[in-house]
């Protein structure tokens, strides 16, 4: 296919690094905030979905993977997936447990909880990643949270794979959170036909 | 001729269908849903293979 790139369209090797750095000093999964905050204001300022339609590196990634690299079996996904229930479900259990990592955080920084080296698949699995703690300046809070937040970068790009492969490449867009969450900002911002105002 | 349509009830606004729409006829106004431009598809259908929810279908049209 040609076409012509454009910058950000290189975005993929910002999200790549990212996971890779992850696994060399954690406190980098806080600049990971970034993909939380960038396509908030995007959409709250300017009502649009510029960030998931043109910026989003994790999406690039998925599509460059499972779709030029072939990794995806190109099926279609359930209907349960895409079904308004399991999006909006999805994004609640999600901020659920976002919550719920940030309160472990808080107990971290108010010292009535030790700072645990782990990072968390899904919720459920807690993998050893010491390893990529050397220490921090500041309060263990802020390491727990770097591990919290890897945590939940980590267990979306696992989700995200294996959707990959069993479905279509950019699988995880159809129930990503964020992606989910910015809809429901223009839609609440825009009324919800695009031929309104 | 055949034309992209889009379920709009269910498409997530990912985008995926635009950046392969070799006639660019696909916009997501105001982030809420696709919009084909149904003058400028061919009906090609790369954007339904595309799409990750698979909410965009080949429809005969008149003309
Ligand atoms: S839906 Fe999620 S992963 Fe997909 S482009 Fe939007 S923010 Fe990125
Ligand atoms: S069918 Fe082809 S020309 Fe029509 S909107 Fe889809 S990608 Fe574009
Ligand atoms: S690829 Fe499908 S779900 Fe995504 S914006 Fe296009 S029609 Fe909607």
């Amino acid at each position: 296919m040609k076409q012509n790139k454009k910058w950000y369209d290189y975005l993929w090797i910002v999200s790549l690094t990212y996971l890779i750095l992850g696994f060399f000093n954690i406190l980098f999964a806080w600049l990971g905030l970034l993909c939380f905050f960038i396509p908030l204001i995007i959409s709250v300022t300017m009502g649009s979905k510029s960030y998931c339609n043109k910026y989003c590196g994790r999406g690039q990634l998925f599509a460059l993977v499972g779709g030029r690299f072939g990794l995806s079996r190109r099926k279609d996904i359930p209907k349960w997936i895409k079904s308004h229930y399991f999006r909006y479900g999805f994004l609640i259990f999600f901020f659920a447990m976002f919550f719920l990592m940030l309160w472990n955080t808080y107990l971290v920084f108010a010292g009535s909880k030790d700072l645990s080296t782990v990072v968390t698949l899904l919720w459920t699995f807690k993998l050893p990643w010491h390893w990529a703690y050397h220490g921090t300046l500041f309060s263990d809070g802020v390491a727990q949270f770097a591990f919290g937040f890897y945590s939940v970068m980590f267990t979306s790009t696992v989700l995200g794979f294996v959707t990959m492969l069993l479905f279509k490449p950019r699988s995880w867009c159809v129930y990503c959170p964020m992606g989910t969450m910015t809809q429901l900002v223009c839609r609440a911002r825009n009324g919800s036909s695009p031929h309104n105002t | 001729m055949r034309k992209a349509v889009v379920d709009t009830h269910v498409c997530v606004a990912c985008g995926c269908c635009m950046k392969v729409c070799p006639r660019k006829a696909i916009t997501i106004p105001k982030g809420i849903c696709a919009e084909i431009d149904q003058k400028l598809c061919v009906g090609c259908g790369l954007c339904a293979k595309e799409c990750p929810a698979s909410v965009i279908t080949l429809e005969v049209c008149e003309k």
